[in-house]
């Protein structure tokens, strides 16, 4: 009744073009950011922020940065973990080694630096595919897992192998409480989410979709399969890297190779695949799912094993985790490759023709 | 013109089309994959303006010769040239840069974007705005954005096709997606045009209206059309000439009514059974 597009014309292609074509989804999209920004801070407590918020929107813009290679361009990769590090990596030695270096432009370097290794690692993607690219990207992941533990100029020569940032501060103001911490990251990841929305619905994006649904006819009007690719690489690699920032800056403050593992990279995936690939919101989704689901089961299961009179151990708890998310992506695998964004806009579907259905 | 006359293989070819220059020539083009002889030594050439049939048996490599023209395949032997100028070894997205376009027997949307994107992604080669203005969608991104926007629904109207706009092409019917596959094609605004069977699976009406398409595009356009299509009435109605292979050998070449008259021709398609 109250979501849909009715009265709602459109006048021009311009306002045909917009992001959100509902005037229902643009304030609740607003909104979000407006409750996030405003409301959370003064919701949450520290624990929410360390524990649950914090990662979410590191992870989401991580997955968002995997779902637009994945998702959007159809290449596979098990080596966004490794672009994480190479983001965290190199922003940190932007940081130690040149002086009064502002922490968001390096952060954004670390970003740069991640795309570069983005399009190198993305170059067997022009002869390759599928299971085999997956392993090109894994060999990514091998050689930086190996790269910063052993080679101690990454690391500025620590002798612990791990490193960790000072102090956080961009133009005097001192990022310290976990209020602040959230709030750099939603900046980062609101800005980010929409460069990715753009990016997705600009002629870039119907690139890597065309190479992604149809390569040989993509090539017959004239798209560049190796620009296609290699600039989805990249692209997703910035994200991946600035997200592999924040985790290594904002999240952990300090951390050894092993944060950035094939864990991570699978993770990833994960997300993506749970969340939908194809879509922007799907990140979201997928990153708060797997988030989330720990937490939820670490109260859940073992409230409900005492009801049935059995205690539930730390390990079944995580037993458990392993066989929720092994069951869901076959699921979504199969029957619903969109992920629950798929579920989100049907339920939006179902919304605008409410509540006479036919 | 008259459709109703569109199955009388009696017509005659639509005189009046101009006819310009040679735009494409192809010598001596031979192309094997492994043993098979997939064309065998075709030579002939095609005129501005003109719609150009090729014709032939199933597996005679009509297919094959479009995939030549516009580099997806690479000849063994043999050589090409656009507008007089010898054309090297080159990619598809060579060809489309000359202005080369085409459809394809079997679909090939891509089934997960909408019509319009489907269509919009013909314009990519026109669209200059790199990537950082893109991601930021202000300003010469938003305005290059709503130029091609505009060019794309002139085609939509052209195609009658408005009421399926932001359709997700897969969920098309068969008839509705071979017309999102001109589009795209004609987003481009290519100078020739290749149609692989653009009438296949079609039923009457379906196929009187994409023939208009068809003449419309040349009436309008000038294109120049390279059509591959199995039914004779209308090959013999609205081309200038026809090319016939058979087993990758080129067996006749003429107007329409020479290739009738032709024994070659004739003995090929009763073989076959056609
Ligand atoms: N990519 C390929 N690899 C191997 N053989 C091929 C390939 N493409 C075509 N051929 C072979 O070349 C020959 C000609 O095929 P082509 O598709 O050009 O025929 P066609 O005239 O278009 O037939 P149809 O009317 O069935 O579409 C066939 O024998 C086919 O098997
Ligand atoms: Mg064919």
């Amino acid at each position: 009744m109250f979501y849909r597009e009715n009265g709602q014309f459109k006048t021009s292609y311009a306002a045909d073009q917009q992001i959100f074509t509902i005037a229902q989804d643009k304030w609740f999209v607003w909104g979000l950011i407006a409750f996030a920004a405003l409301a959370v801070p003064m919701l949450a407590d520290e624990y929410m922020f360390r524990a649950i918020l914090i990662p979410f929107l590191v992870l989401s813009l991580a997955a968002l940065g995997v779902n637009l290679l994945v998702g959007y361009c159809g290449q596979i990769t098990l080596g966004a973990g490794a672009f994480m590090a190479i983001g965290a990596y190199a922003a940190y030695n932007f940081m130690v080694r040149i002086d009064g270096m502002p922490l968001v432009l390096a952060m954004l370097l670390g970003g740069v630096s991640a795309a570069a290794f983005g399009i190198l690692f993305g170059i067997p993607s022009l002869r390759v595919r599928g299971l085999y690219l997956a392993v090109a990207t894994l060999a990514a992941q091998f050689l930086c897992d190996w790269a910063f533990l052993r080679i101690g100029w990454f690391t500025n020569n620590s002798s612990s192998g791990s490193v960790s940032v000072a102090k956080l501060e961009m133009l005097g103001w001192a990022i310290d409480s976990p209020t602040e911490k959230y709030l750099f990251c939603l900046a980062f990841v609101v800005v980010f989410a929409f460069i990715g929305k753009n990016l997705t619905r600009a002629a870039i994006g119907r690139q890597w979709m065309a190479i992604r649904d149809m390569d040989v006819a993509a090539e017959v009007i004239g798209i560049r399969p190796m620009f296609a690719k290699l600039s989805a690489f990249a692209v997703s690699s910035f994200f991946v890297g600035v997200a592999g920032a924040l985790w290594g800056f904002v999240h952990l403050g300090s951390w050894e190779p092993a944060a950035f593992s094939v864990d991570r990279s699978f993770q990833l995936l994960f997300m993506v695949i749970i969340g939908g690939m194809g879509s922007i919101m799907g990140s979201f989704f997928g990153a708060a799912f797997i988030v989330i689901l720990p937490i939820f089961l670490n109260q859940f299961l073992p409230l409900l094993g005492s009801l049935v009179g059995v205690t539930v151990s730390t390990a079944g708890i995580s037993h458990a985790e392993l066989i929720i998310f092994g069951s869901l992506i076959i699921f979504f695998l199969i029957v619903e490759p969109h992920g629950l964004a798929r579920l989100w806009s049907i339920a939006k579907q179902k919304l605008r023709l409410w509540p006479f259905p036919h | 013109m008259d459709m109703t006359d569109m199955n009388s293989a009696a017509a005659t070819s639509p005189a009046g089309r101009r006819q310009g220059e040679v735009i494409l020539d192809l010598q001596n083009i031979s192309l094997r994959f492994g043993g098979v002889k997939a064309l065998t030594d075709i030579s002939f050439n095609i005129r501005e303006h003109e719609v150009r049939a090729i014709i032939g048996p199933n597996g005679a490599g009509k297919s094959s010769m479009l995939n030549v023209i516009n580099g997806v395949y690479h000849p063994q032997e043999g050589r090409i040239f656009f507008r007089g100028e010898e054309r090297k070894k080159m990619e598809p997205h060579m060809a489309a840069l000359q202005g080369i376009a085409r459809t394809f027997q079997n679909i090939a949307l891509f089934k997960g974007m909408s019509v319009l994107d489907n269509i919009m992604t013909g314009r990519n080669l026109k669209m200059k705005c790199n990537l950082f203005q893109q991601a930021l969608w202000l300003g010469p991104a938003l305005r290059e954005e709503i130029a091609h926007r505009e060019k794309v629904e002139e085609i939509v109207d052209f195609l009658e096709i408005q009421h399926i706009r932001k359709t997700p092409v897969g969920a098309l019917p068969y008839g509705l997606q071979k017309r999102v596959d001109l589009g795209r094609a004609l987003a481009m605004e290519p100078q020739i045009l290749l149609l692989d069977e653009p009438m296949a699976g079609m039923n009457v009406e379906e196929k009187q209206d994409m023939c208009r398409f068809i003449l419309d595009i040349s009436d309008q356009f000038g294109t120049t059309i390279v059509l591959i299509e199995h039914d004779m009435g209308v090959v013999m109605d609205i081309s200038d000439r026809v090319v016939v292979l058979d087993y990758g050998k080129k067996i006749g070449d003429g107007t329409p009514d020479e290739v009738r008259n032709n024994q070659d021709v004739i003995n090929a398609y009763l073989g076959s059974g056609h």
